[in-house]
């Protein structure tokens, strides 16, 4: 064994340097490894490991008998197809809007990107205390014009689902307008001039301009969007702490809940349940992106 | 049509556009007016729900920065925690993003495509379902409750998306410059101090500007992964505000805006890379 080793090595070395094994090989082998190496220790094997304890089928058992494992599922997915879709439709209205030349559109862009720009815990916070019943703004405006006493907005849990959705839509509406900006204004302009020749009115040249050069854009954002919405931890936890009685989870809060309970097997159970939604998109986002 | 109608259509249409413009304003600016007004109200007319403070005051940020009061105690410290964990992050993050970045499109090593795609799959990994394996795995690391375990998680979860926008703009770089470099006699390393950083510049900029800002704002780690509190982030000192009863709203918001003025600051002083470099990379349709 060893003396064949020993007598291929010489023949071996050559054909490696043949087959490219040159000092720019060795140098990126070198240089791609520190990330590899953070791959696998802070990727690989938490994922395996989540895996792993998540095996039990009696974790899904309990997941399943715990009411509010599926009022989190449904949540969820009105968060996603709700507040993505409004988000977005807002973002390509917006989005024309700044295209319009004025010195002063211009310079609202600027002060627009704040809520992107700032942190999102103490805004949401100030969200949270603009939204006390007692005395947070909106219900001491109301008292002040009606003398009624405002409704109790975070503890209907439809209504405080539907502040969650509101706070994540201010955060990251600022992004995905600027990004179909970019896409907007990626477009030629004599494209626009032919079809105003043409007699096209408002309507027919977003129609048959503007959206055909930006229809992939937008489909891109829109999964992008659902992804990381999916992992959007702040809007829910630090609005509504998931309840009134644990009424407004979803499942990226969920995980969390199941693990203050001490259930980790459950929280990664919750994990694994979102990997229908995920998967797809992961799959559709790898095959658009790395072309 | 004459210059004068011209001039009326156009204060006309405006006025439309105004219609669009206030409401987007008032939308922006509320939650963050709305804490402007807590840092500025004193403690009596904190809940007067009135539009400005009678009183407006600067006395908070006197109290926060001096750091009386007891939910306030370790406000420097945690303060510092934060500013580590930003630069430890987004100077590690560059570091390693910019290496795999340059042998993956410039020295095309091999398994790069491959490299790239896990980077991209990591990228893709909705980061709160990756939190609690994190948790678990820094746990058996033993680095839980260590600033160290926040900061690799935040390079974990920041260098994927780093790799990727420094991987399109270094493609976008002539091969020319090496092959001529390489003729010249230079090694990879010279490639890379000689040729390839000094032409990256506004691309390694957004890039470690973007992991400076993710690690600073980033909550949900620095909750499950920091123990006591004088290991915490700002957000996480922020966040425990909220769980005691006799909370002093107007000092929370007050730390909230000095918390947010940092990123808020290097994002403005920075945005035209931030703009160029990073949407550019983001969404490529």
């Amino acid at each position: 064994m060893t003396a064949a080793a020993d007598a291929s090595s010489p023949a071996v070395a050559p054909a490696r340097a043949a087959n490219g094994w040159s000092s720019a090989q060795i140098w990126g082998a070198i240089l791609v490894a520190p990330y590899v190496v953070v791959f696998f220790a802070f990727v690989v094997y938490p994922v395996l490991y989540a895996f792993w304890l998540a095996h039990e089928p009696e974790s899904y058992r309990k997941l399943a008998a715990d009411p509010i494992f599926f009022r989190s599922y449904a949540n969820t997915l009105i968060f996603l197809v709700v507040a993505i879709n409004l988000k977005m439709a807002v973002a390509l209205l917006l989005s024309g809007f700044f295209t319009i030349p004025r010195w002063w559109i211009k310079a609202l862009t600027v002060l627009f990107i704040l809520p992107w720009a700032v942190p999102s815990i103490p805004t949401i916070l100030s969200v949270r205390f603009m939204l006390n019943p007692e005395w947070g703004v909106i219900n001491q405006t109301i008292f002040r014009l009606t003398f009624q006493d405002g409704p109790n907005w975070l503890n209907e849990p439809w209504l405080a689902l539907f502040f969650a959705m509101m706070v994540h839509i201010w955060k990251s509406l600022p992004f995905w307008t600027l990004i179909l900006l970019s896409g907007r204004l990626a477009i030629a302009k004599d494209l626009y001039e032919a079809a105003s020749v043409d007699g096209a009115n408002r309507w027919q040249q977003f129609r048959f301009v503007t959206w055909p050069s930006i229809a992939q854009l937008y489909l891109t954002c829109l999964l992008l969007s659902t992804i990381w919405t999916l992992g959007d931890f702040n809007s829910v936890y630090l609005l509504t702490g998931g309840g009134p009685a644990d009424l407004t989870h979803v499942l990226a809060t969920l995980g969390i809940r199941y693990l203050r309970l001490a259930e980790v097997d459950m929280s990664m159970a919750t994990i694994v349940t979102a990997l229908p939604l995920i998967l797809p998109l992961v799959y559709f986002m790898m095959k658009r992106l790395s072309r | 049509m004459s210059a004068q109608s011209e001039e009326k259509v156009s204060i006309a249409g405006d006025a439309k556009l105004l219609l669009i413009a206030i409401p987007l304003v008032i939308w922006t600016l509320l939650p963050l007016y709305n804490m402007l007004l807590f840092a500025l109200s004193n403690k009596q007319s904190v809940f007067a729900g009135h539009l400005w403070p009678a009183e407006p005051t600067l006395r908070n940020f006197g109290i926060v920065l001096r750091a009386d009061h007891h939910h306030l105690e370790h406000f420097w410290t945690q303060f510092g925690n934060s500013a580590l964990v930003a630069a430890a992050t987004g100077a590690i993050t560059l570091l390693i993003a910019t290496f795999a970045a340059f042998a993956i499109s410039r020295l095309r090593v091999r398994g790069g495509r491959t490299v790239l795609n896990m980077a991209l799959f990591t990228y893709f990994i909705p980061a709160a379902f990756l939190a609690v394996p994190m948790y678990r795995t820094m746990g058996l690391y033993g680095l839980l409750g260590s600033k160290w375990a926040l900061i690799l998680a935040m390079v974990a979860i920041a260098s994927p998306y780093a790799i990727w926008v420094l991987k399109q703009a270094s493609d976008k770089l002539p091969l020319e410059l090496d092959e001529a470099a390489v003729v010249d006699g230079a090694s990879p390393v010279q490639l890379f101090r000689m040729v390839y950083l000094p032409l990256m510049g506004p691309s390694l900029v957004a890039v470690g500007i973007y992991a400076l800002l993710l690690a600073w704002n980033e909550y949900l780690y620095a909750f499950l992964l920091l123990t006591n509190d004088t290991s915490f982030t700002l957000p996480v000192a922020l966040g425990n505000f909220l769980a005691a009863d006799d909370s002093p709203w107007e000092l929370l918001m007050t730390t909230g805006l000095i918390y947010a003025l940092p990123p808020a600051a290097v994002y403005y002083a920075f945005r035209r890379y931030m703009v160029s470099g990073l949407t550019a990379g983001a969404v490529k349709s």
